[in-house]
């Protein structure tokens, strides 16, 4: 735990009459790429949000560089799944703004330049004046992600930032992430849908269980070596399994694992599989069904 | 292209749809014989006031008349004869006055209150009660309290502008500040955008559109509202200029005005309508 970054302390976040998950306990290191996968509902944005500081949790905290968070902060730069640009801005005033509010006493020419510089490192350089609504979705998405890099967070947290683009483009930007945050060492936490986009992207995915009364069932440690390429991800040996071991939990054990607790169940303590490096380590033990 | 063509054939049957309507206006006057002074009952007469027991200008004019008096008021707009005979242009900027002070007045009320009420469920909640009972009341009927309290004809008139233009604006912008896009508002808390900053960037240009769409409403009732204010205190203005001609039983005169403040509205919608479409955004 000495090098984690985030560390969520047993968060929960109930409605009258439901609980939508509780008793949630995982960290994130520095530099460390983390995916939480799970079903629609399971409260994946609500855990993400809570990250943010956006919300408050019903219940537990949320620890960030040693110090309980209360609330959002430029060091957690957050990349929305609908883009969430301003459609009044061009691209560029889009991140000028975010860069205004890290450097509020930048002239309004340097703000332009390091815009500009931002966009250029997501291939947008061409398109700063444009508005957001003369872009593509992946321009857009794009734009987001320059915004959200522009002000050099400590983390960034994405909230499945490609579930609307078309598979090529998504291919692409999840390239373009993976560079981004590799280059830069940029702790992250992401939520996905995409098994592929996790294998990708993460060292570690957070499996979740179906809500309502969700937990944290499994985490999965990603030991496929980096850099990892798209094109050639379903070649590395372990992946098969890794990916199976991925879909069999999102197509049966999120829902048969979900709500009850094995006996001795510990949150603080979810079991780790490393399902693509089997001969290495020993089988780990598996939740009970 | 076919647009266009679209639009030149609209715009050639607005003219033939203009001209028949004149034609046979002119043609039923001339031919129904105008002189129906003499027909008139006496106690009709009475209330029509001295110019028509004195058989002046009576019956309905002909289009052509009313042409030969508009080229006759628009020669010189802007003469000055005297207190109770000026110019149609300076009656015109008496009431465009009054109007845009009354409005920008309304404006710089509203539209920051607007903002708050828009923020702040609480104050929204609280508020409601007396906006939704005062919205209803016809501006005209603070006219007497504003004449008492005032003094000033011209100044009670600005003040019911002032009042009937309020609330559109209060509402679409405490509506389109309220309406802002939660994930926007993310954004910036994600920044830490200060309040100010937020409020500035982000909520107004969001909400800018609503708002506009309420001036555009204010400014359309604002100038029906000047007319009857203005004849209801006199003194100066289009709508004073209006009853004016009435006492005179100059029919051709009213229908002058109808005809200018028609194109005034027209031009005071269309302002607005230009700046609604500089701060308008698309998604
Ligand atoms: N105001 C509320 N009252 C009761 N339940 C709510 C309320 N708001 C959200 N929920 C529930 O909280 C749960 C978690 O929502 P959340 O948006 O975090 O899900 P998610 O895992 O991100 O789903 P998706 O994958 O579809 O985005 C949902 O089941 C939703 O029904
Ligand atoms: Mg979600």
């Amino acid at each position: 735990m000495s090098n984690a970054y985030v560390s969520v302390e047993g968060i929960a976040r109930r409605y009258p009459g439901a609980t939508i998950f509780e008793d949630l306990w995982f960290s994130v290191n520095r530099g460390e790429f983390v995916c939480l996968v799970g079903h629609s509902g399971c409260g994946k944005t609500t855990v993400l949000n809570i990250l943010a500081g956006l919300e408050a949790p019903s219940d537990g905290v949320v620890i960030v560089d040693g110090q309980e968070i209360s609330g959002p902060s430029l060091d957690r730069a957050v990349i929305f799944q609908g883009h969430a640009l301003m459609p009044w801005m061009t691209a560029e005033q889009n991140v000028a703004f975010a860069l205004s509010c890290r450097h509020p006493s930048w002239p309004k020419a340097k703000l332009r330049e390091a815009a500009q510089a931002a966009l250029e490192k997501v291939g947008l350089g061409h398109a700063a004046q444009k508005k957001p609504a003369q872009l593509s979705g992946g321009m857009k998405q794009r734009v987001g992600i320059a915004r959200a890099l522009a002000i050099a967070p400590k983390m960034l947290l994405m909230d499945e930032p490609f579930s609307a683009l078309d598979a090529l483009t998504r291919g692409a930007l999840q390239e373009e992430v993976s560079r981004l945050v590799t280059e830069a060492d940029q702790t992250a936490f992401m939520i996905t849908h995409d098994v592929d986009e996790a294998i990708l992207l993460a060292d570690r995915i957070l499996l979740m269980t179906n809500g309502p009364d969700a937990r944290l069932a499994e985490v999965v440690v990603n030991t496929l070596p980096r850099p990892r390429d798209r094109a050639n991800l379903h070649h590395m040996p372990g992946y098969h399994e890794l990916r199976d071991h991925i879909l069999d939990f999102l197509i049966t054990r999120s829902r048969t694992l979900a709500g009850k607790q094995p006996a001795g169940w510990d949150p603080k303590a979810v079991p780790e599989v490393r399902p693509a490096a089997p001969q290495i380590t020993p089988p780990p033990p598996r939740a009970a069904a | 292209m076919s647009s266009r063509v679209t639009n030149a054939r609209a715009a050639l049957l607005s003219l033939a749809l203009l001209a028949a309507f004149l034609g046979a206006w002119e043609f039923s006057a001339r031919s129904g014989g105008s002189g129906g002074g003499a027909a008139l009952d006496p106690e009709y007469a009475a209330l029509l006031g001295a110019a028509a027991a004195q058989g002046g200008q009576t019956g309905f004019p002909m289009p052509s008349e009313i042409a030969a008096r508009l080229w006759e008021l628009v020669r010189d707009p802007f003469y000055i004869a005297g207190p109770n005979d000026q110019g149609i242009g300076i009656q015109l900027a008496y009431s465009l006055a009054r109007v845009a002070a009354g409005f920008l007045l309304a404006a710089a009320v509203a539209i920051p209150l607007g903002f708050l009420i828009g923020m702040s469920p609480l104050l929204s909640a609280a508020l409601n009660p007396f906006i939704q009972v005062l919205r209803p009341v016809s501006p005209l009927a603070w006219m007497p309290l504003a004449l008492y309290t005032i003094k000033d004809s011209s100044i009670s008139s600005i003040f019911v502008i002032f009042i009937c233009s309020v609330w559109p604006m209060l509402l679409n912008t405490a509506f389109g500040v309220s309406s802002t896009r939660k994930e926007w508002l993310n954004v910036a808390r994600t920044l830490e955008a200060g309040r100010l900053k937020t409020a500035w960037k982000v909520i107004l240009p969001a909400a800018a559109p609503t708002i506009l769409t309420g001036m555009r409403i204010s400014i359309g009732i604002a100038w029906l509202v000047i007319v009857a204010a203005e004849m209801l205190v006199g003194g100066t203005g289009i709508g004073y200029w209006v009853w004016n001609q009435w006492n005179n039983l100059s029919l051709a005169d009213i229908v002058i005005a109808i005809l200018l403040i028609g194109i005034v509205g027209l031009l005071l919608d269309r302002l607005l309508g230009v700046l609604a479409r500089a701060v308008a955004w698309a998604e």
